[in-house]
């Protein structure tokens, strides 16, 4: 007996854009409420979801397992294949709950080719639900590629003054990553052939769980290049990341918020399903490791510095993802159970807050068609409820106690510094600029009178706009006071892929200095004890 | 084939009778004329599973001939749906046009089927002399007349070229027989000069025919002065019809030689990405963009044969590297014949419509064909999930199977290349303002045309399963005993 519930979360948002296909354009208030019917059935659809998997949260493997392996085109052995562990159910709330938000948020903002857009937009919703839940390779790689499409469209569409450029450079950047992948995805597929007896070509992604760590490091090695090019593309890591403030600063405000909140997480969530159990050995290698350490350090240093410097509120916001990312890529490659696990949550947190920034960022923009900063100037003053809400979320971005941001940090240096002590001392500085840069912009935008003019009658949030921070907030706030559920969820998934890596690191490299080598802890132990402090 | 010979006859003649406002019964007289040679073809499926030979040995109608007539047949029916308004708006609309088109695919169904190295080049000639005609088609416009003649010269010199080395190939073996030729040749010493002359003249003609660098020089100019809808049907049943060819003689007769081809195809197939990628990145007439950018995919095929030449017959690269071909050819088929019907219909009275500068705003004056021409762009690029994934995918597993990691990097490297100038003309069909704002009139031959090619490329794409599994059928040919013995 299978439970369809993935399928129909995934596909709830192509129905709605199957629906406004046949609404006539020029009804563009239809057109708006059914997508954001769509977008927040689409959400609730996902709830259920939770007691379903609160419920099972401790059995290993993959949950709500739907088709069998082949079953969609046996001749080369790919399969309908869907399935989640703590690690996806976590992103895949995310995006249901982001997706929402973002078509709540265009409502007044889009104003052209409406109908496109929410096509689009539910268009580019199931396909990143189909990369979290792919649980076969060939099935996960149509759904990666076939996403980079609505977005580049609702970049170069509906976006800003260079939106040409963006678009294609976003477009150009994340196929030279997948197309890499691609031909790692295909020597992996073509390695099980060779290993298994009798031979068999499936992209099944737990058969090929099996096989592919049984690799040579000296082929491994490459695959490992290959995906890190992918994904690291995607994530952004640091020197990958120049499509980013392109993107992010062309793209139109829900874009940018799904982009940071939703896309930027697949590189990360492709670094923990697909690089550390496929390529144990390799990840745990002492060089490879230190060079990835390095890379999230000098992102997270470089990030927050260059977001000092911007003039521009999204561009800044936009630099502070690679700053927060890198600390998702640190707590990766840390290795230990703290470091995953803390790594998961800060996605989550990621999404939350930068989300939240964008769309405050947006509020703005829509009201006055600028994001300099130098443009405002005591908006508390006119807009206090406004101030209020980029209050909190500036706070839950920059890591303040009892809000989010603090719990995913705290957590990723903890295990950074258990790694070793010195990658913690290095990465928390960015904890400090971070508030520093946040900070700072909230004096100059929202401190002291209204200096410019045309700030004088701007309009403070309307219900809808209150509405959308309403969820952020709440989320914020539970996973600062009580993270224990999710550190619980991501329990069994981290350390079975911790496992994965001490087994195979032993078996196969030479032992790893660097990583302590404590058998691996379960995490609520540690992490139950912090949050009941 | 006869069939077929009999319709290009009959609308000769009838072309006689009918009168100037009412050409179109010439159309129609094709369409059906394709339809019953597909049946046709279905009924030899049927009732002969396993490959017959005849006309004295010179004709081998296996499954892997039957999947290629199949293929020239949906490229001919969909160049016809494209072609009616379009002569029309060109005051061209004569009868020989679809006689001519139908010759053609005569001529490659001999192409396909042959293994008698005269009777290949008779179906050789026939289809290019027809095709010569048709380029040049357009007798008011001198950039037809010029493609027509350059295509005309060089099209007759490389077919000198190759016909002298099939000849020096029947000096050798004593027959024209392509099984005989194979024996002949294993038999001889393979660095024998004359077998290589042999050798480098015969590829030097089949890859003219391909269009690979460096003997591609022909196929802009001939793409960009043909009329459209010949400028599609020659980028897909043409070239599918040379590929036939260049399998059939490389992998079956000459394959005795694969080790000194292969480095061969190596190089030209490394050139023909990197000039034809670089020279497509500059271009801004949108005819001109495709024709390099066909010469792309033919890199790309090359690198599967090159997949196939280096690994055992039977093994998985091999497979993979054959099947990646013709499942390219199928799917090229279509997304190419797309794009072409799209900037078909961009032909109006006062416009030629075939720069990128005519697609800007395209989504305002026809919505539907913008959309679906970014879904054949996106094909073309490799995106999944529509159908050119899968030509690429088995081209890239083709060259891991085989070890090529190099090549298959460099491959996906020129990919982007690909996917940066489609994007040129998605851009300026969705994201650019507008030059005129009248919608398009798009008549009813091109919607099906376009909807067709559109729904192939979407649905080969999305369960290419019956698709993998009629190119499996095909390649039944190698599992024949037959055939088998001749691949031996």
């Amino acid at each position: 007996m299978q439970s369809h519930i993935l399928s129909i979360i995934l596909f709830t948002p192509l129905v709605g854009a199957l629906v406004l296909l046949f609404v006539p354009k020029e009804n563009k208030d239809a057109i708006r409420w059914i997508a954001n019917i769509f977008a927040l059935g689409g959400f609730l659809i996902s709830l259920p979801l939770v007691p379903m998997f609160w419920a099972q949260r401790f059995e290993p493997g993959f949950k709500f397992l739907e088709g069998t392996p082949n079953n969609w085109i046996p001749s080369i052995g790919a399969g309908y294949n869907l399935g989640i562990d703590g690690i996806s159910f976590l992103l895949i709330m995310l995006t249901t709950l982001l997706g929402w938000i973002s078509i709540l948020s265009s409502w007044t903002a889009i104003e052209i080719r409406v109908k496109e857009y929410y096509v689009w937009f539910l268009v580019l919703q199931t396909g990143m639900l189909g990369v979290f839940m792919a649980l076969d390779f060939f099935l996960f790689f149509v759904f990666w590629e076939a996403m980079l499409v609505p977005m580049y469209l609702l970049i170069g569409i509906w976006g800003g003054p260079r939106k040409l450029y963006a678009a294609i450079k976003f477009f150009l950047y994340t196929l030279l990553g997948s197309v890499l992948m691609l031909l790692g995805i295909l020597f992996l597929y073509f390695h099980h052939h060779t290993v298994t007896n009798p031979q068999v070509f499936t992209f099944s992604i737990p058969e090929l769980y099996k096989t592919a760590p049984m690799i040579p490091f000296q082929y491994a090695i490459w695959l490992f290049v290959a995906f890190f090019i992918g994904f690291a593309i995607k994530v952004p890591m640091f020197p990958f990341h120049t499509w980013l403030p392109d993107a992010h600063v062309e793209a139109p405000t829900a874009g940018s918020v799904i982009l940071a909140g939703v896309l930027l997480k697949m590189g990360t969530y492709g670094f923990v399903r697909f690089s550390l159990p496929f390529f144990p050995a390799v990840v745990s290698h002492p060089r490879v490791q230190s060079w990835m350490i390095g890379l999230s350090l000098v992102g997270i240093i470089y990030g927050a510095l260059v977001s000092l410097m911007q003039k521009d509120m999204k561009k800044l916001v936009a630099y502070s993802s690679v700053s927060h990312l890198g600390f998702c890529t640190l707590g990766i490659f840390a290795l230990n159970p703290l470091g995953l696990s803390g790594s998961v949550l800060q996605q989550i947190n990621h999404g939350i807050s930068t989300g939240a920034l964008f769309l405050i960022v947006g509020i703005l923009y829509e009201r006055r068609h600028t994001r300099e900063i130098a443009e405002y100037g005591g908006i508390s003053n006119v807009m206090p409820v406004y101030a209020t809400i980029t209050m909190i979320m500036f706070l839950s971005s920059m890591g303040l106690p009892l809000l989010n941001g603090f719990v995913g940090e705290f957590t990723i240096l903890q295990g950074a510094f258990t790694a070793n002590w010195k990658w913690a001392a290095w990465a928390a500085p960015g904890v400090v600029l971070a508030a520093a840069y946040l900070l700072w912009l909230y004096q100059r935008v929202f401190f002291g009178t209204v200096t410019n003019p045309k700030n004088e009658k701007l309009h403070d949030l309307t219900p809808r706009e209150v509405l959308m921070f309403v969820p952020l907030i709440v989320m914020a706030l539970w996973i600062g006071v009580y993270p224990k559920p999710f550190f619980q969820i991501l329990e069994q998934p981290v350390n079975q892929i911790v496992q994965t890596i001490h087994d195979n690191a032993n078996a196969n490299a030479p032992v790893n200095a660097q990583v302590a080598p404590e058998p691996a802890l379960p995490a609520s132990v540690v992490v139950g004890a912090k949050a009941s402090n | 084939m006869v069939e077929l010979t009999i319709f290009a006859l009959g609308i000769l003649l009838i072309d006689l009778w009918v009168p100037r406002e009412s050409k179109w019964i010439n159309a129609v007289g094709a369409f059906v004329g394709v339809l019953f040679a597909a049946v046709c073809v279905w009924q030899i499926q049927s009732t002969l599973p396993s490959g017959a030979a005849g006309f004295y040995n010179s004709l081998l109608v296996d499954r892997f001939a039957i999947y290629f007539w199949y293929l020239f047949l949906a490229g001919a029916a969909i160049a016809i749906l494209m072609s009616v308004r379009y002569l029309d708006l060109e005051d061209e609309h004569h009868g020989e046009y679809y006689a001519l088109l139908l010759l053609s695919v005569v001529g490659m169904m001999c192409m396909a089927a042959g293994i008698d190295i005269v009777l290949i080049f008779i179906g050789l000639e026939l289809m290019a002399i027809s095709t010569y005609v048709l380029v040049g088609f357009l007798r008011r416009d001198r950039r037809s007349n010029e493609a027509a003649l350059k295509y005309l010269l060089l099209g007759a010199f490389s077919s000198g070229i190759f016909a002298y080395g099939l000849s020096l190939f029947y000096g050798l073996s004593g027959s024209t027989n392509l099984a005989i030729i194979q024996r002949a040749i294993s038999a001889q010493n393979p660095h024998n000069p004359v077998v290589v002359i042999a050798l480098l003249t015969t590829i030097t003609g089949l890859l003219f025919k391909i269009a690979a660098v460096p003997f591609h020089q022909w196929a802009p100019d001939a793409y960009e002065g043909a009329p459209t809808s010949i400028t599609g049907f020659m980028s897909v049943a043409v070239k599918a019809a040379a590929w036939a060819m260049l399998l059939r003689i490389l992998l079956f007769g000459l394959w005795p030689l694969r080790a000194i081809y292969t480095p061969m195809i190596v190089v030209v197939s490394i050139a023909t990405m990197t000039g034809a990628n670089f020279a497509a990145l500059t271009q801004s007439n949108t005819k001109r963009l495709l024709a390099y950018s066909s010469i792309a995919h033919v890199g790309y095929m090359l690198l599967a044969f090159v997949a196939m030449g280096t690994s055992q017959p039977g093994s998985p690269g091999f497979l993979d590297g054959f099947k990646g071909i013709l499942i390219y050819l199928l799917v090229y088929t279509f997304m190419n014949l797309g794009a072409f019907a799209v900037i078909t219909s961009l032909r109006q009275h006062n416009v030629i419509g075939d720069e990128i500068d005519d697609m800007a705003g395209l989504y305002q004056r026809a919505p539907v064909e913008a959309v679906l021409m970014l879904l054949f762009l996106l094909s073309l690029a490799g995106i999944p999930p529509a159908a050119g994934f899968l030509g690429k995918y088995y081209i890239f597993l083709s060259l891991i199977e085989s070890g090529h990691y190099g090549l298959a990097s460099l491959g996906v490297f020129y990919s982007l290349f690909g996917l940066y100038y489609y994007l040129k003309i998605a851009n300026a069909m969705l994201m650019r303002a507008p030059m005129e704002t009248e919608r398009l009139p798009i008549s009813l031959g091109m919607r099906c045309a376009v909807g067709v090619t559109a729904l192939a490329t979407i649905v080969i794409g999305v369960y290419p399963e019956p698709f993998i599994r009629g190119v499996n059928w095909s390649l039944g040919i190698v599992q024949s005993p037959h055939v088998a013995a001749m691949v031996r």
